[in-house]
């Protein structure tokens, strides 16, 4: 039996207000601009999760518990939907309820705490697991870390912490000539299992689908079925990971993807030897075929598959390091609004816009840029920060 | 060029910032080469030898035939409108019973009393303080600004601040020839959102009558464009020197962080020497910390020196501004402590006398023409980072030493300012004259 796992990535970054000068140091304490979230989350709520997840909803209804699919959504994400969306919250609820959806936990802030402070990604993740199980009542065992984010380290700390499977890319430099298709555990791990994502498979949906310029121009559901099956018998397990925007908002309705999604279960469960499961499903049917060393970070975000699109460059670090700096200065105000407003600037995004590499992955880094330019961001970014310090100074005397 | 002018205050006659201000446009302007014929209330008995020529109001024979009461707002309006003018101006009621302080000068033929009638001849009486009869001053004050002898022989006509725009008015009715409103200050600046509606309503119809309005600062001038709806085409901007605390009063304005703050503004080019201003910060941050740096302006190295601050790690006390345009520029210059220039090469510099406006002290590079004047600046060489980030030190440790540069630097540009000052004035007279031709 030859197993299609399918995880989707929900999250919508905070973003700051392009304008947040030198001048508002010391005296503007609003950093977000609420008007582009709201706009962004109202614009990606209708053309993407509503229609996508009432696809979803038919399909389970369609295959009676055949089909099954798993989200991960960050807590920034929810929060938003939350404040401006309550509808997609409600119609995530409505596919929990059916049973053949997985959530899967990850840092409540899409951070990169891992790398630079092990207790804040420990009590991200807590709140991010506290939330699913108040939204979704369900309970997750499967964990993601920020963009798929990932070395042996990480393995070890999530397997202590008592997850029992975690995702991550099926990077080429760590599988060399080994298959993404099969399930791995992490080197050092007893008991984790560690699912690797089909890059190739996968891209052919999330940034493939609609490139006229591709041999494979136009990708129908019964063709990309019939790559599927062709792994029958050299592999287990196939990871699709992908951005659920995929469908709607980076490919968008015209380009047929709703249809493609629409059909593709029906062709995959054509073939007798294929099923769907959830990742934490996994371990019941596969054991691991080898161990997975992972001594450097890997991602699934560029050619490089490495941090490089987060930190790396020296604005990044500034930034970064500086927002970490501020751990104990701000968790010791304890003030709730100046404790998560500081979570909410340690969100990936603001240090991807920040990226300088503007080669392959340019147009990709560039539709996703709020900002005119990498300088622009990380001078918005450290003003903001600069007054957050500020404001925790104060906070700080006052409470003396 | 010939410019007839009418101040309320004129050495030896100072009560505020207007006199001296008055004071060096004059000089600036004589130095320019240009005719001046000052107006002033009244000389008080006392002998001016003033370079230009002064002209006291109180000696002016008067044109007409009645002083308008201020009490009767309409017959001052319906007059104004005889003249051809549309006037905005309302003068309340309450003022009347403030005409009673008007007193009749007993030595000469002076008529002071609102309401009586006028022999040709006559002549007015005015304190030329700012005392409670004011607005009738300033309305007698118009008066004598049609009456002024030869009108016809001035270029231009030039009145300071509300209480000489009647007289401005008026001399440009009766002799056709532009008019400029000079504003040092708005009754804005003066009582915040609580106006004098009889003050505001004099300054708002001598801005619109105007044929153009010299802001002294792009803060003013913006408070003219939001507070009374001038098109901002009409007004130019030409800098006085000014004090900083008053400045900083005036704005309304507090720093925004608590640390001292350098500045450096300028285009961020090789030129420019920017690299240099951030290898010195880095180095004074290594000894003292409640200080930040500013980096204002923008440029093709911009990128490169944000990179090299991110690279140091001075994030938390290193910050860019970008461009900045008008009164963000003036902000900043008035927020900042010292101001460093560390240009490899700079013909002239107009920024650290910028800088000096706000009695900001000064580090310029020996590489610039500015250090040819500025002799009591601190002059470096712009490649000795290290005795830049030592000097930087020492200023910000040090008030009285910044104090005395400052002093000592103002001293020795005071001429310079006005004259600069006086050129841009020359240059809006001559643009005026030649787009009316």
């Amino acid at each position: 039996m030859v197993s299609v796992c399918l995880y989707f990535q929900v999250h919508q970054p905070f973003r700051l207000r392009k304008d947040y000068s030198f001048f508002d140091i010391g005296v503007n304490h609003f950093y977000e601009d609420e008007a582009v979230n709201r706009e962004i989350c109202n614009k990606v709520s209708q053309k993407c999760y509503l229609p996508a997840n009432e696809v979803m909803f038919q399909l389970i209804n369609k295959f009676e518990g055949k089909f099954k699919v798993a989200y991960s959504i960050t807590g920034i994400a929810l929060e938003q939907f939350e404040k401006y969306n309550p509808e997609v919250i409600d119609s995530f609820k409505r596919l929990a309820s059916t049973g053949c959806v997985e959530f899967i936990n990850e840092t409540y802030y899409h951070s990169l705490s891992f790398i630079y402070s092990r207790a804040e990604f420990k009590r991200q993740v807590q709140m991010h697991r506290k939330k699913i199980i108040e939204l979704f009542n369900q309970k997750p065992q499967t964990f993601r870390n920020t963009e798929l984010i990932y070395n042996n380290e990480l393995g070890k700390f999530i397997e202590n912490m008592g997850f029992k499977t975690i995702l991550t890319e099926g990077a080429d430099h760590i599988l060399s000539w080994r298959s993404p298709n099969f399930l791995y555990q992490p080197i050092d791990c007893y008991k984790l299992t560690v699912l690797l994502k089909n890059y190739k498979l996968s891209d052919d949906i999330a940034f493939r689908f609609s490139n006229r310029d591709w041999d494979e121009f136009p990708l129908t559901a019964d063709k990309y079925a019939s790559w599927l099956h062709n792994i029958s018998g050299s592999g287990e397990i196939i990871n699709l990971f992908m951005d659920y925007e995929t469908f709607g908002e980076h490919q968008w309705l015209d380009t047929g993807i709703f249809a493609f999604l629409n059909a593709l279960p029906g062709e995959i469960l054509r073939h007798p030897d294929f099923q769907f499961i959830n990742p934490s499903e996994a371990r019941k049917f596969y054991t691991p075929v080898a161990q997975l060393d992972v001594p450097y970070y890997i991602s699934w975000a560029d050619v490089e598959r490495d941090l490089t699109a987060w930190i790396g460059n020296p604005l990044q670090n500034s930034a970064i390091e500086m927002a970490y700096s501020l751990e104990k200065k701000i968790l010791a105000t304890r003030d709730p609004d100046l404790i998560s407003i500081w979570r909410k600037l340690l969100v990936s995004d603001h240090f991807y816009y920040m990226c300088t590499k503007w080669f392959s992955d340019g147009d990709v880094h560039k539709y996703f840029n709020p900002f005119n330019s990498p300088y622009d961001a990380y001078l918005v970014y450290t003003n903001v920060l600069n007054d957050l310090k500020i404001s925790a100074e104060k906070s700080r005397s006052q409470n003396k | 060029m010939k410019v007839l002018m009418f101040g309320w205050e004129f050495p030896p006659f100072i009560s505020g910032g207007l006199g001296p201000a008055c004071y060096g446009i004059t000089r600036g302007l004589l130095n320019n080469g240009v005719d001046v014929t000052f107006v002033i209330p009244t000389r008080k008995n006392k002998d001016i030898s003033d370079p230009i020529r002064i002209i006291c109001a109180d000696e002016v024979p008067i044109m007409t035939s009645e002083i308008p009461m201020v009490e009767d707002s309409e017959q001052y309006i319906s007059q104004l409108k005889m003249l051809g003018i549309e006037n905005r101006v309302a003068i309340s009621p309450y003022v009347t019973t403030m005409l009673k302080a008007l007193i009749k000068d007993e030595n000469q033929e002076k008529i002071v009393i609102p309401g009586s009638k006028l022999t040709r001849g006559s002549v007015l009486a005015f304190t030329g303080e700012y005392g409670d009869n004011l607005l009738q001053e300033v309305v007698n004050y118009g008066l004598v600004g049609g009456s002024i002898p030869d009108l016809q022989d001035y270029d231009v006509i030039h009145a300071h601040d509300w209480l000489t725009y009647f007289a401005g008015i008026q001399a440009k009715v009766a002799s056709g020839k532009p008019l400029i409103v000079h504003v040092h200050a708005t009754e804005f600046d003066r009582s915040g959102e609580n106006m004098n509606q009889e003050v505001y309503n004099i300054e708002k119809s001598g801005m619109e009558i105007a044929d153009k309005i010299i802001a002294v600062s792009h803060y003013t001038k913006n408070i003219i464009i939001k507070y009374y709806g001038i098109d901002p085409g009409k007004i130019e901007v030409v800098y006085n020197a000014v004090n900083k605390e008053k400045q900083l009063e005036r704005y309304k304005m507090k720093k925004n962080v608590d640390e001292k703050i350098v500045l450096f503004l300028g285009r961020v080019t090789m030129q420019k020497g920017p690299e240099y201003f951030i290898n010195a910060a880095n180095l004074v941050l290594k000894r003292m910390k409640n200080v930040r740096f500013v980096m204002a302006g923008s440029g093709d190295m911009l990128p490169r020196m944000i990179s090299r601050m991110a690279e140091l790690k001075i994030a938390d006390r290193f910050h860019f501004t970008g461009f900045l345009r008008g009164m963000e520029v003036e902000k900043m210059y008035a927020i900042s402590d010292l101001y460093v220039m560390p240009s490899v090469s700079e013909p002239f510099g107009l920024t650290p006398f910028e800088a000096l406006l706000y009695d900001v002290p000064i580090i310029i590079s020996r590489q610039s023409g500015a250090a040819e004047l500025l002799k009591n600046a601190i002059i470096l060489d712009f490649w000795d980072v290290r005795k830049l980030a030592d000097i930087i030190v020492a200023i910000l440790k040090n008030e009285e030493l910044a104090r005395n540069i400052v002093e000592a630097c103002k001293d020795e540009i005071k001429n310079i300012g006005w004259n600069n000052a006086g050129a841009r004035i020359k240059d809006i007279y001559r643009n005026i004259l030649n787009s009316k031709v």
